[in-house]
Formats: structure tokens, sequence, C-alpha cells
């Protein structure tokens, strides 16, 4: 009902965590879902083909301009800052690196945070960095809700304890009962 | 959080900035615009957007930075290594059937871009009649695309870049090292003509064989962007060549029909009449 888009930022370690956390949302999962995964600059949409092959939502490759539907997700391509604008559109920029990123989760979080208020979703996932940590801030400000794994189980924990340093998360969890509670959101 | 009022005294912002110095940013992607925006905000120590109108009204140095914030410059030497690939193996062919070529660089920055082209042009034996036009809206950027003189740290990232895009020599020919810069050859910079161009505002700059716009579209709206592509399809010859970068596309715009792909994955399209 609430929420209307949530966004994921996940590092080092990445690929296991993305596994375990879309093999277990459940195939009608609304909710849309933008993530950044850091990678180097000449990564190709391999990520979105691996995810489209592990679960039922529709993963592609985020396009500049494109219009953000239910039922998918969009990965930040590597080396663009991916942006949301206020009509739910996407933009993608060539800024300059923010966290030594580009992607940038926290220019990603930033922005869903101007257009979706407190009807957003943060969640940060391993990571070695602190990539994040401020957009996580701008999400709870806003009154929306934040989640991140557990940096005791997370394979690089560095990532989630930052969001730790600058605000108390709503939730702190495993990658399956993260998967669980956001099965049970329905929209 | 974005609030109303805050958008509106952002709207009244670029107005503002539009009204007094002609540079309009009006239609450019809002999310970037306000990240920047916020940035300067920031590093300024203003309360709002409406005090900081009113320091772009009455300081123009002030205006100066502001715009400098508000044009994104970054670029580097061969980026997209597969363009250049492309453009050598698909465009060259094209181009080597006209005795005079003529280029145009939009959005060229600091001119990394537009020496990456003089060499390959030089490479496939067509630099000597070329020449190629580079503009920018940015005065900044243009006299260092001018000066050719680029930091010795990045000539590492960009002789890979280089090699990756099918270099056929080694890259350290084109250059000279001195301390900490590299200084771009003289034979290079003698086929490139600088100048000042907004595209958001200007008409027709060139008529053009190949046109290079590459990063520059994802920073506008799609009113703006169409607006670009229609200049872009005026200032072209019969069949000439539009080149965009990697995550900008003709498809959904108003011109989809005048061009056709020539490599789609490289985003280059070619004008149909
Ligand atoms: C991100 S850079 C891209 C540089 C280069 N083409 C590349 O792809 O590496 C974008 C450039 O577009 C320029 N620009 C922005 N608005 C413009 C306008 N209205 N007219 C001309 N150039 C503009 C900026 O000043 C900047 O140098």
């Amino acid at each position: 009902m609430k929420y209307e888009a949530i966004v994921l930022g996940v590092s080092a370690g990445g690929l296991k965590a993305l596994t375990t956390l879309f093999t277990n949302i459940k195939d009608s999962f609304k909710i849309p879902i933008l993530l950044v995964q850091h990678m180097h600059a000449g990564s190709d949409d391999y990520l979105a083909r691996y995810l489209a092959s592990i679960c039922k939502l529709t993963v592609k490759e985020a396009d500049e301009k494109e219009k953000i539907k239910n039922r998918t997700v969009y990965i930040a391509p590597a080396n663009y800052h991916l942006m949301i604008e206020d009509d739910k559109t996407l933009s993608l920029t060539i800024d300059q690196k923010v966290n030594y990123s580009r992607p940038s989760i926290d220019v990603l979080f930033e922005s869903a945070v101007d257009a979706y208020n407190d009807k957003l979703i943060g969640i940060i996932l391993t990571g070695a960095n602190d990539d994040g940590a401020r957009g996580m801030e701008q999400i709870k400000k806003a009154g929306g809700l934040t989640i991140i794994q557990n940096p005791k189980t997370a394979e690089v924990p560095s990532m989630p304890e930052a969001v730790t340093k600058r605000i108390k998360p709503d939730h702190i969890l495993e990658l399956e009962a993260i998967a669980k509670l956001l099965n049970s959101i329905t929209i | 959080m974005s609030s109303i009022n805050e958008n509106i005294e952002i709207i009244c912002l670029l107005e503002g900035i539009y009204q007094k110095y002609g540079y309009d940013f009006r239609n450019y992607s809002q999310a970037s615009v306000r990240r920047r925006l916020k940035l300067k905000l920031n590093s300024s120590n203003l309360p709002s957007y409406s005090a900081m109108l009113h320091k772009v009204l009455y300081e123009k140095d002030f205006f100066d930075s502001l715009l400098l914030d508000l044009t994104i410059n970054v670029t580097e030497m061969f980026r997209d290594p597969t363009f250049y690939k492309a453009l050598r193996s698909d465009i060259v062919p094209i181009l080597k059937t006209y005795p005079h070529i003529k280029i145009w660089h939009a959005g060229c920055s600091t001119g990394e871009e537009v020496y990456s082209m003089a060499i390959l042009l030089e490479e496939e034996g067509l630099l000597k009649r070329s020449l190629i036009y580079a503009t920018d809206i940015n005065e900044l950027v243009l006299a260092k695309a001018k000066e050719g003189i680029f930091p010795l740290e990045k000539i590492k990232e960009y002789t890979t870049n280089y090699q990756r895009a099918g270099g056929t020599e080694s890259f350290a020919e084109y250059y000279t090292a001195s301390y900490d810069a590299v200084i771009m050859k003289k034979r290079l910079k003698d086929k490139i003509v600088f100048s000042q161009h907004n595209l958001a505002t200007d008409g027709i700059f060139t008529e053009a064989h190949l046109i290079v716009c590459r990063n520059v579209l994802i920073y506008f709206n799609k009113e703006l962007q169409n607006k670009v592509l229609g200049l872009f399809k005026d200032s072209l010859i019969r069949k000439g060549v539009l080149a965009l970068g990697s995550k900008e596309t003709i498809k959904f715009s108003n011109y989809a029909n005048d061009f056709i792909e020539l490599v789609g994955k490289e985003k280059i399209y070619g004008k149909i009449r």
C-alpha cells in the first residue's frame, strides 16, 4: 500500500547476496526495484541477464528516460550514475565519481528520496566501502523504510556497518529474512 | 526531500539565469540539475535557492562558478573503445568516399574525445582532408581543449583505451610528455577548430559529414533532446552520420524515422535523406 519503490545498493560480495535475495523473492513481487551494484567501467549487462535467469521478474539495465514499471528490476549500467526523476522516469549521467564509484549508491538513493519521499524502501547489502550510508540517512529522514543486511553475516560488513554509524536502520536482517519481509509488503 | 516550494524556487532560479545571462538550463534533466544545485547550496552556505538567485543576479563571479557546476565536463580519451572500433570498421569506409570531410563534435568538453578522433583519422589516412569543428557551451573547457594539455597520470588509462580501440601505432606518438603533463602533437591540433556553441539556444553550426555528440543528450529532457536531434538532422549532409553516447538513442525521438542504425549497439546512425 504505502511503498512505491525499492532502492538497493550492494558492492563486494554482491553476486552471492543478490542470488540469495532474488531466488527468495516471490514471483508476483510487484514493487519496482532499482539496483546499484558497484562494477568495473567496462562491464557488460551480465548481471541483468544473470538475475533475469534466477527470478521471474523482468530484470534489465536501466535506459535513459525510461518509465519505471512494476514487477521490474532496473540495474545501473557500468560507468553511469542512475537517478530518478520526479515523474518516475530514469536518468543516467556521467558526473564525477561519488565515493570513488560510478554508479554510486548515494546518488541513486538521494534522487529516489526526491521522487518518492516516504514511499521508498532503501536496502544496503554486503560491501567494502561506505557508499549508500548518506542515502539511507536521507531515506530515514523522509520517513521511508531502511533495511540492512546483518553486518555480522554479510560477506563484507563495511557497507551495512557504515549505515549504522549514521542511523538506526528499521531492520537488520539476514538475506532470507529481507526477502521474506519484502514478500510481505504488498501494494 | 524536495518540497513543492523548493521546486518552485529552482524553477525561478533557472529562469533568472536564462533571463540574465542567456544560458538555458530550464530543459535539462531535473534530477541532475537539482543534485548540482544542492551541492552548490551546501558549499556556498546559502539558506535557499531564492538566496542563490539573488547572488546569481548581482554577482557575476558567483554565476560563473555556478555555470561550471551545471555543466558536467567529465570525459576521457577513447572512452568506450568499442565505439572507436566501430567507427574504424564501419564509418571510415563511408568517410573515405568524400574528398573533404567535415566533422562536428558537439559538447566536446576538454577535448579528449576530439583528439581521439584526430588520431583515428590520421591512422586511417584521412586527417589531411578532414576538418574537425569542436564546440561546447562552456568557454573554460574549450580553452583547455585548445591547449591540448592533459595530466600524465591519465595516460596509462588512455593508452589502454587506445589499444582496445584498435590503435595501430604506439600511443606515445601523439603527445610530448613534460613534467606531469602531456601536450598533444601540433599536427593533430592544426585540424581542429574549437568554438563556443550552445545546443539549447543556438542554430545550425556547420554542415557536417559526421556529427559526434556523446553523453550530452542524457543531461537534457525529452523536449530539448528532440530539438537538438532536429538540429543535428538539419546540419548533416545527405546520408551523413550521427554518433551518440552508448546510452543515448534516437529511437524514441521525433526523428527516429529520419535515421537508420549503422552500428546499433554503438548508437551510430545514418541520415536517410
Ligand atoms: C559529460 S560531457 C561529455 C564530453 C564528451 N562528449 C564525452 O562523451 O566524453 C558533456 C559536455 O556537454 C556540454 N554541454 C552541456 N550543455 C550544453 C549545451 N547546451 N550546448 C553545448 N554543450 C553543452 C558540457 O559543457 C560538457 O562539456
